[in-house]
């Protein structure tokens, strides 16, 4: 078997990430793959919505521009190998942009490969039978249906490739597999060879959060702390054909990889740790050994699988009504008993305007906000707090109420109170995210390649 | 000695729809065998009374000296409809860390940040 490691790095976690990290990792971090995960559970719905309303919404990363235009100039004198889950609801539209930038930076004749078929909202009612959160039938859904996707795995980005893509684009991928891909790849590992694919894929796990294994989501003084947390990098594993690792990070830069933060990240999101399903293989975290080697190097190894299931995830986004949501803002003595006679205002004045809530929150900001009813219960009295208002709502229309009652606590409120100016944003949409299981052989990739 | 768990272990907390995963880890290979016996499910679901509506379940991994608590009904109803502020329930893996655990004398010395205990506005 061949001795020789693959470089694979982290350029994103999640659609907000930052973007100078990944170009560091681009230029300075020796990468043999680059890899993005910009999705999160609700972003296939959220761009189905967005691309009815607004035609000239392309369906991809809204900041794929961002994110290729900048790691494409270190990507391409370093030779370094672009996978990315960029291409959201529209994979093609995306690989024709990077083709665009690909041009741009005068780079021509380079591979770029779009995965399609995780879509698949027209079938999912006669391919799925239960909700999984629920047990509910699926067809339950069939009204409030905006999109549904199956989370492939790895399989079609390492067929894109093995036919010599040098920038893979998909939708919705398992974020391990997109890291897993590069693997299978490089090493020849077998689509059924759940040893090495539970490896690879634990590895893949320890990377698709990005800076939350280098020191992000991480620091509290005096308990943990890292140095230069505003200077985090992207994390780097240098993976060997047995499915090991060495995870680092470029040089210079701040946050920390030790036992800590890959303890934390190995189980971020993970139910039962010996059985973590992703499409490709069933990972067993629960063997996995760590050695710290200093210098933020940590080498990981011994991460097992399973054989993988002959089902595949699929999340269904409906529509579930609206958030209204304000806030406004008490400071100094009394601060508390101010807010607590606005909330009884508040409480009283939706019932004059009949607001019809499916469920309404009105919460202390520095008392209860965030911990709801385990917060304490006779706390030291805060010096400031905010009064945090959230009704759902069936209707856009309710849902307005919230911020307009919010509105007349300026005038007609209680004494000192604080209030922002109004703003448009004090209600969102609801998309609601449903799971369900599909048969493996239902969805079938396809790949479209295009050239710059 | 009773003391907050913080100083004998870290947290942290995932979502996946009304579920949060909050894991427990010891500082020291010496703190994990308490945090198993101290911290069951049945005192975190009561610990977190109010927060986690659903069933708990712990899943313990010796290896790396971890319990991971697995909290159903814990996201306001999924992270996509809650009405929390902290949709995705990140900060819920800091309310353990007042839990109390009893420890040994013996292991006095081994307490992480005993000196540090609130922040500052300067």
């Amino acid at each position: 078997m061949s001795e020789k490691t693959i470089r694979i790095g982290s350029g994103a976690a999640w659609w907000g990430d930052r973007v100078e990290p990944a170009i560091l990792n681009a230029e300075k971090g020796d990468l043999d793959y680059l890899c993005f995960e910009t999705m999160a559970e609700a972003t296939v719905s959220a761009a189905q919505v967005r691309a009815r309303r607004d035609p000239s919404f392309p369906g991809y990363d809204t900041y794929l521009d961002d994110r290729i235009k900048g790691v494409l100039p270190g990507c391409l004198k370093r030779g370094t190998k672009i996978v990315t889950n960029q291409g959201w609801i529209n994979p093609n539209a995306a690989a024709e942009r990077i083709v665009y930038w690909l041009r741009h930076f005068g780079a021509n004749g380079v591979k770029v490969a779009a995965v399609n078929g995780s879509l698949i909202t027209e079938r999912v009612l006669e391919l799925t039978d239960r909700i999984l959160e629920n047990g509910a039938p699926t067809r339950t859904l069939a009204p409030t249906l905006i999109s549904a996707e199956a989370y492939l795995g790895a399989e079609p980005i390492v067929e894109a490739l093995k036919a010599g893509a040098q920038i893979v684009v998909t939708g919705r991928v398992a974020d391990p597999s997109l890291f897993l891909a590069p693997m299978m790849h490089e090493f020849g590992w077998d689509a059924l060879d759940h040893r090495h694919l539970g490896a690879g894929n634990g590895i893949g796990h320890l990377l698709e959060c990005g800076a939350q294994v280098t020191g992000g989501y991480f620091s509290d003084p005096g308990f943990k702390d890292v140095p230069e947390p505003w200077n985090l990098a992207f994390p780097i594993a240098e993976v060997s054909p047995d499915g090991s690792c060495i995870l680092s990070k470029v040089a210079g830069t701040g946050g920390a990889i030790n036992l800590m933060t890959v303890k934390e990240q190995c189980l971020y999101e993970v139910h039962d740790p010996a059985n973590y399903i992703t499409p490709d293989v069933v990972v067993d975290f629960t063997t996995i050994r760590l050695e710290d080697l200093g210098a933020d190097r940590v080498r990981v190894s011994n991460i097992s699988g399973k054989p993988r299931t002959p089902t595949l995830k699929v999340s269904i986004g409906c529509t579930e009504g609206f958030i209204g949501e304000d806030m406004f803002f008490y400071a100094g003595p009394g601060a508390l008993r101010r807010a607590q006679l606005a909330k009884k205002i508040l409480e009283e004045r939706f019932k004059i305007v009949k607001l019809k809530a499916e469920e309404l929150r009105i919460d202390f900001l520095g008392v209860n906000a965030i911990h709801g009813e385990m917060s304490p219960k006779h706390g030291p009295e805060p010096y400031e707090v905010a009064v945090r208002v959230a009704a759902r709502t069936r209707t856009k229309e309710e849902a307005i109420k919230v911020g307009r009652e919010v509105d007349g606590m300026a005038v007609s409120g209680v004494a000192h109170t604080g209030k922002r100016v109004p703003h448009q944003d004090r209600f969102r949409e609801i998309i609601g995210v449903w799971s369900a299981l599909v048969p493996r052989d239902k969805v079938q990739p396809s790949i479209n390649y295009f050239e710059s | 000695m009773r003391v907050k768990l913080q100083h004998l272990a870290h947290t942290r907390s995932g979502d996946k729809g009304d579920t949060s995963n909050i894991m427990v880890i010891a500082y020291a290979p010496e703190f994990y065998p308490l945090l198993k016996a101290q911290l069951t499910a049945e005192r975190f679901k009561a610990f977190y009374a109010g927060a986690v509506k659903g069933p708990v379940e712990r899943y313990a991994v010796d290896g790396i000296g971890a319990l991971n608590f697995v909290a159903q009904g814990a996201l306001g109803g999924g992270v996509s409809r809650s009405l929390c502020l902290d949709n995705y329930g990140k900060a819920l893996s800091a309310a353990v860390l007042g839990f109390e655990i009893e420890v040994p004398e013996s292991l006095q010395g081994k307490l992480r940040g005993m000196g540090q205990t609130t922040g500052s506005t300067t």
